[in-house]
């Protein structure tokens, strides 16, 4: 239904090459010669069951996990391995399965903290707060606010979120991502612990994001419903490798996709 | 007091350019943006609005076409109706939450040529009905969001309009061009087509005329004494008269700011943040502000808690008094000055309202407890009763003036009079021009010499000269000896008893009134806990004798008040019981939106009807009722009936009253 996003306009460009990634924690094998690559502008969903190995693949993409295998190229340069704040400043960013907001600070500084990256005027410049320091913290402002609008948060901007309900936390923390201007904006689990209406909107701001922004998205995601609805193409991961890649109907109808849902035993 | 260089116009085109000359650097609107307030001078929104206006124009809008207006409270909503109304077009302000089937009746009824809307959601609305709109060639929006991959052939935005104005600007309207334009408006012009919902039928479109709109405005203004230093915020739909008349009429005339808040959900931290000196909200936004402030009360440290209830007491025993600028002790006086300090003062900030000089509650009755509460606070809350064939004002209450179930005393220069059914009925420089295209509903409506039918009943106060509603005037009955009847008015003062939840009046073509009550589980229940009453079910509860004479109080009050009330003296109630089930909406005994259905009710517990007139002092009854799951299942109850006193009518003027009416 949607119109033509950036996204299908720049298709065909891949922006992330996962190649070949093994990782293992002692004996415990997390991924296998996992590989799959994200085109620009695409919604790339990441899906499988319990213990498949999502959160340890966005973490690899992320820096957050060193793989012992493998490699990832991002925007055309080649890592072995990456520090999460390298990703974070080449322009990867991400929102958690357990929200991690700062808890005791207004939506506005949450969102703020997230452009903290493109902040280039040192701290002494920002105490003073005169000249080109506040010029630049007004324009940060104006970023923050964009993001505020466009999420629909206004009525909360100065309210700790630890006293925000859940789903409004969920979003909050999407501005935080969206503040950093990504290129790559990784999502595990947005829609998890909402209820119906909660998912609906959810899932409208990640495609309004995608298609407004052009951000290219990867998710992982448990509901199939939304999964299916919002993403150009699909992962699906079982213990630890890809069992199959590709559209969402082609996905849905894979017989190793059916059996590693149904829980055929191994 | 300055010179008042508006009283010669007589649009409100001339007006801007009046407030642009005379008040070029005051602010005339401003919007929260970017989590800023951006302002606007009235010179600036005369730009706008001139630049708006022509770009209009090259789109081909000209003298007597229809512009729709469909949105939030959004400035350039407001400067659309302006700049159509400077070359002779009639403004449409629509409901933007109207479902798509209404909208495109509006829209097709008025044969709109261009609709300025909001954002994307009412583009959406309005494309998705194009094809039953021919006439519509253009549709403008003002927020670009999400507009990028729309066709633009039809579609512009409000910018896109404007640059095309002000192209034309340079080359065609040189010079005073557009002044003249607008020294073509006169008075006698319709100024703005506001169409109401009515509850049956499609929408009718109310003419009004920039006299209209004006007089009515200009009287408000005087009677309050407004000036170009209020601030008022605009969050009412822009489509209802109330807001054309608050937020564009009295602004233009007065020269005082509209601020628009951020989003629907800011309204209050908005009004917070600009202090409105001058307001207007129906009794729910009241009502929703107090709950609120009491539910956060209850999680308050015991000390705050006991400073808030203590000095709630106080402003409750003196803070009307104060504020009606009566006598009061000393210590009154003391006590009420440290209670501002600690508790209303900081109170008034939350709401809000700490720099309020008029606010007002319309459209429906208010809780004479809540009404109560923010006077008492020393918020000079008032009611009014209007309509949207009045533009607005048919009667206020006057400062100092104040009664919790009155509307006040005709507003200036507006007649009221009674007919022989208690329908209330108007005339005034106010009255509308007609309903759009339907000249049998004007003439339903609007008697030859310019009386309109409100049809709501209502009669005057014989102690304050206040009209009082009681009711529409379809609804009202009468008894065998002919005293007027209104089942709502009664029921109304019986459930702002806090014990009442619901009340059924009954009495039409009777020799007497009788009521069916339910009692509120939430508030007798906890009078129960506290006077250690043991009940298993809302029906035993309802049985307790304890509680019939509890509640005969409340039933008792209503008749000594009702015997004040003149007409309304002869329907005290003489029976009454406690009906031993929850009304329900599913058992079809309320409507979904929780009014009680009278006929139905009276109908299903006929036993009981018959028994409240027949003199029984009790009653067998079973009822089928249907549970929540879906199962149906049968109360049987034996039901007491109580009879009260009666009130001699008080005072001498009741029965002249009764004559009259």
């Amino acid at each position: 239904m949607r119109a033509p996003s950036t996204a299908e306009i720049a298709a065909g460009q891949v922006l992330l090459a996962v190649e070949d990634i093994s990782l293992a924690f002692g004996g415990v094998k997390a991924l296998t010669e996992v590989s799959f690559e994200i085109e620009k502008g695409e919604i790339r969903a990441i899906i499988g069951p319990n213990g498949a190995g999502k959160t340890s693949m966005l973490n690899v993409v992320n820096g957050f996990y060193k793989p012992q295998q493998g490699r990832i190229v991002f925007k055309g340069v080649s890592h072995s391995e990456m520090e999460p704040h390298e990703a974070a400043a080449s322009g990867i960013a991400r929102t958690f399965q357990n929200v991690a907001l700062f808890k005791s600070m207004t939506t506005l500084d949450n969102i703020m903290a997230g452009r903290t990256l493109k902040m280039h005027r040192g701290l002494f410049w920002q105490i003073l707060h005169v000249g080109p320091a506040a010029e630049e913290e007004i324009e940060h402002r104006r970023k923050a606010e964009e993001i505020i609008e466009f999420l629909e948060i206004p009525h909360i901007r100065r309210i700790p979120v630890g006293r925000l309900p859940y789903g409004l936390q969920k979003r909050v923390e999407l501005g935080r991502a969206l503040a950093m201007e990504p290129d790559l904006l990784l999502l595990d689990e947005p829609m998890a612990g909402m209820n119906l209406e909660e998912k609906e909107d959810m899932s409208r701001f990640v495609l309004d994001v995608n298609n407004q922004f052009g951000t290219t998205i990867a998710l992982i995601e448990h509901d199939m419903g939304v999964v299916m609805d919002i993403s150009d193409r699909v992962v699906v991961l079982d213990y630890g490798r890809k069992i199959a890649d590709g559209t969402p109907d082609k996905v849905r109808d894979d017989p190793d996709v059916i059996k590693a849902y149904l829980g055929v035993s191994h | 007091m300055r010179a008042d260089f508006t009283a010669n116009a007589d649009t409100f085109p001339k007006l801007l350019l009046i407030n642009a000359a005379t008040r070029a650097n005051r602010p005339a609107n401003r919007l929260k943006d970017y989590g800023v307030w951006q302002t606007w001078t009235w010179l600036q929104v005369l730009e706008e609005v001139r630049s708006f206006a022509l770009g209009l124009a090259e789109l081909g809008i000209g003298r007597g076409d229809k512009v729709a207006i469909i949105g939030g409270n959004r400035p350039r909503l407001y400067w659309t109706i302006c700049a159509a109304q400077s070359l002779g077009a009639i403004p449409v302000p629509i409901y933007q939450d109207s479902v798509a089937e209404e909208m495109s009746y509006v829209l097709a009824h008025a044969a709109a040529k261009v609709a300025v809307v909001e954002n994307q959601e009412q583009v959406d609305k309005v494309l998705s009905i194009a094809e039953r709109v021919p006439e519509l060639s253009h549709i403008v929006y003002d927020e670009p969001r999400g507009m990028r991959d729309y066709d633009h052939t039809r579609l512009k935005s409000f910018e896109d309009v404007q640059a095309l104005g002000h192209a034309a600007g340079k080359s065609k309207y040189l010079g005073d061009a557009w002044e003249r334009k607008i020294a073509e408006t006169k008075g006698a012009d319709v100024a703005v087509i506001l169409y109401t919902s009515g509850t049956t039928g499609n929408p009718k479109g109310v003419m009004l005329s920039f006299d209209n709109v004006m007089i009515s405005s200009r009287n408000a203004n005087q009677f309050d004494r407004l000036t170009d230093r209020e601030e008022v915020i605009a969050y009412l739909p822009m489509a209802w008269v109330g807001d054309h008349i608050f937020s564009y009429a009295q602004s233009y005339l007065a020269g005082f700011c509209v601020n628009c808040p951020e989003s629907p959900e800011t309204v209050v931290e908005n009004r917070r943040e600009i202090g409105t000196t001058y307001a207007f909200a129906p009794p729910r936004i009241y009502e929703n502000l107090l709950t609120l402030t009491m539910v956060r009360m209850e999680d308050a440290s015991r000390l705050k808690r006991a400073m808030f209830h203590f000095f709630i007491g106080v402003a409750r025993k003196w803070g009307e008094n104060i504020l009606n600028r009566e006598r009061v002790p000393l210590h009154a006086r003391l006590l009420y000055g440290l209670g501002e300090i600690l508790v209303y003062g900081p109170l008034k900030n939350r709401f809000g309202l700490s720099r309020i000089r008029v606010a007002y509650t319309a459209g429906e009755a208010i809780g004479p407890e809540i009404f109560r509460f923010y006077r008492a606070l020393g918020i000079n809350l008032k009611q009014l009763y209007g309509q949207t064939e009045a533009s607005v004002y048919v009667t206020a209450q006057p400062d100092g003036e104040i009664y919790a179930d009155s509307v006040g005393k005709p507003s200036p220069e507006v007649e009221i009079k009674i007919a022989d059914n208690g329908e209330v009925l108007f005339r005034s420089p106010g009255v509308f021009l007609g309903y759009y295209k339907d000249p049998q509903k004007t003439a339903e409506t609007k008697t030859p010499d310019g009386w309109v039918h409100t049809g709501d009943a209502g009669f005057f106060d014989p102690k304050s000269g206040h009209l009082k509603i009681i009711d529409r005037s379809k609804d009202v009955g009468r008894l065998k000896d002919g005293t007027l009847f209104a089942p709502k008015y009664i029921e109304n003062k019986l459930k702002f008893f806090p014990n009442i939840r619901e009340a059924v009046a009954l009495g039409d073509k009777s020799d007497f009134v009788c009521v069916m009550l339910n009692i509120d589980l939430v508030s007798v229940g906890s009078w129960a806990e506290r006077n250690n009453v043991v009940y298993g079910s809302y029906q035993e509860l309802a049985a307790d004798p304890r509680v019939y004479d509890m509640v005969a109080k409340d039933v008792d009050a209503v008749n000594r008040a009702l015997a004040e009330e003149g007409p309304m003296a002869g329907a005290q109630i003489k029976r009454f019981l406690i009906l031993h089930k929850e009304l329900d909406a599913d058992d079809g005994e309320l409507t979904r939106t929780m009014k009680v259905r009278r006929s139905f009710i009276a109908e299903r517990y006929a036993p009981l009807v018959k028994a409240l007139y027949d003199g029984s002092e009790e009653v067998d009854i079973t009822t089928q009722v249907t549970f929540e799951d879906g199962r149906k299942g049968a109360i049987s109850a034996r039901v007491k009936i109580r009879d009260m006193p009666i009130y001699p009518p008080a005072g001498e003027a009741a029965p002249l009253e009764k004559k009259a009416a």
